[in-house]
């Protein structure tokens, strides 16, 4: 589990963050959503300690991260696994060396071992036959699939994916949406998903925050989170005049 | 951002690149690809260029003695003091701060605005270290190999000239270029190189490695980078010239 606690964070005198509190479960995909500019980022760079915290806590499974040397926050990296925006492939390597990078990096496995789990990880996300492309040479919706089976390989205990189905169709969203709610169980890992895609949130979302303005604002789980009385929430989820023509109807 | 922070920051990366590698067999195999992308890669230019420039450094010597008493050897004399003492160390260095050091600015400001490098730092992997100090250590390792390689051609199309136009004489160019030669010129044009390679690669890395923003700024960056390299190896040159050289 990963919890984090009265978290401030601002640049320049700006504040980003402002007391927002929250616990990620294990075992559940957990969703940040909000509109852009609420912090998202900001947060899951604070997370994984890409950002110092103003004040708070990070806690994982207890260890909290702000208050460790650089040394030990090593093994905490080492425990996690990263899905980005844009995938952030390594356009030098192929995929298949993109998949066996940390392995090569913090394991002890011998180059066969290394090319066997690189080759489980890739069928895991039913990638086939693409280990000597390069990442330009693959879909979009490819090479998230690609970045998650790199994102496994070292079997993390926690998964980010920052906006996992930035410019995908929604068919292929729901493949990669549906990938990381299954590798959740699968290996029973925290996975934390920043997302504003209403889809992800109804397929997904076991446990969601809303954030607002920098705060927690909202917190619940898919089921919860069309039901709310909440204006903020509601103009979010509710965005579209198609969509709030639908809920009066619903009404 | 002033001049002394981002000598600060500079310094800083310098810091998190002279760290111990995490992985001594990667690290490895990492500055032999840089040699080979950085040095070996370059040879094609350093080729023309080298060739080229020592022509018309011989032409332009032989065409400006118009004295008898100037004996014809001064041409291979005077072609190789220019080639070995600051044509191949300083300018072709210079030329390599714009092929190399926008070629190493550009590839860290790509991977900086794709995430590849927030990649590296979350999976626990030293990204300056990683990314920099290959690029760094490859570069001082094959620079000097290129320079003398560029003087040997310099100095090569300097004798094709003269023996193509006539100008002068294989055995006087040769005598010339035998002539009160001290060793120690070729000590202090492999120093000057260990130094500009060290600017390049460093100063290239800074620009490519804290890029914020999109392309636009990677260009912006590789432009910063070859600016500042050219400056400082300029400055550089004068500095080891003053020191190596007047006693």
């Amino acid at each position: 589990m990963i919890e984090i606690r009265n978290i401030y964070k601002s640049f320049n005198e700006v504040s980003i963050l402002k007391d927002v509190s929250f616990k990620f479960d294990t075992g559940k995909t957990n969703l940040v959503i909000g509109q852009s500019g609420s912090g998202k980022s900001v947060l899951t760079k604070c997370i994984v300690g890409l950002h110092d915290v103003d004040d708070g806590q990070v806690l994982y499974d207890g260890r909290d991260m702000q208050s460790m040397s650089n040394r030990k926050r090593k093994t905490i990296f080492k425990e996690i696994g990263m899905l980005f925006q844009g995938s952030a492939l390594f356009d030098s390597m192929t995929v298949e060396e993109n998949v066996i990078f940390p392995l090569s990096m913090f394991s002890n496995m011998t180059k066969d071992e290394m090319r066997d789990r690189a080759n489980f990880c890739l069928k895991r996300v039913e990638i086939f036959d693409k280990n000597n492309l390069y990442p330009s040479e693959t879909s979009g919706g490819m090479q998230k699939r690609i970045a998650i089976a790199r994102a496994i390989a070292l079997n993390p205990r926690y998964l980010f994916c920052d906006e996992p189905n930035s410019g995908l169709d929604p068919k292929t969203a729901i493949v990669i949406d549906n990938l990381i709610q299954d590798i959740t169980k699968e290996y029973n890992m925290t996975t934390v998903v920043i997302t504003h895609d209403m889809n992800s949130v109804l397929e997904i979302g076991e446990n969601i925050m809303f954030l607002y303005e920098g705060e927690n604002y909202w917190q619940g789980d898919r089921k919860s989170i069309v039901s709310t009385d909440s204006k903020e929430v509601n103009d979010f989820v509710y965005a579209s005049k198609f969509m709030q023509d639908f809920k009066k109807r619903m009404v | 951002m002033t001049f002394i922070q981002r000598i600060g920051e500079y310094s800083l990366m310098l810091g998190g690149a002279f760290s111990r590698p995490d992985k001594l067999k990667v690290f490895w195999k990492r500055c032999v690809d840089e040699v080979m992308n950085l040095g070996v890669n370059s040879m094609g230019i350093v080729f023309i260029i080298s060739i080229f420039m020592g022509m018309v450094i011989t032409i332009q010597t032989a065409s400006n003695i118009d004295s008898e008493l100037i004996p014809k050897y001064t041409v291979g004399f005077t072609a190789r003091q220019t080639i070995v003492l600051e044509f191949s160390p300083t300018i072709i260095s210079l030329i390599l701060a714009g092929i190399v050091g926008s070629r190493i600015s550009s590839e860290l400001g790509s991977m900086r605005v794709t995430e590849q490098i927030d990649a590296l730092e979350i999976m626990g992997v030293n990204s300056k270290n990683y990314l920099v100090l290959p690029k760094i250590l490859g570069f001082m390792f094959i620079l000097p190999f290129i320079i003398i390689y560029s003087m040997v051609l310099g100095l090569f199309g300097g004798w094709v000239v003269g023996m193509a136009s006539g100008i002068i004489s294989s055995a006087d160019y040769i005598y010339g270029l035998q002539y009160w030669f001290e060793p120690f010129s070729i000590f202090y044009a492999l120093i000057k190189t260990v130094l500009f390679a060290f600017i390049i690669a460093s100063v290239s890395s800074y620009y490519g490695y804290y890029v914020k923003g999109g392309s636009l700024e990677v260009g912006k960056a590789s432009t910063k980078a070859v600016i500042w390299s050219s400056i400082a190896i300029l400055f550089v040159n004068y500095l080891v010239t003053q020191l190596l050289l007047i006693d």
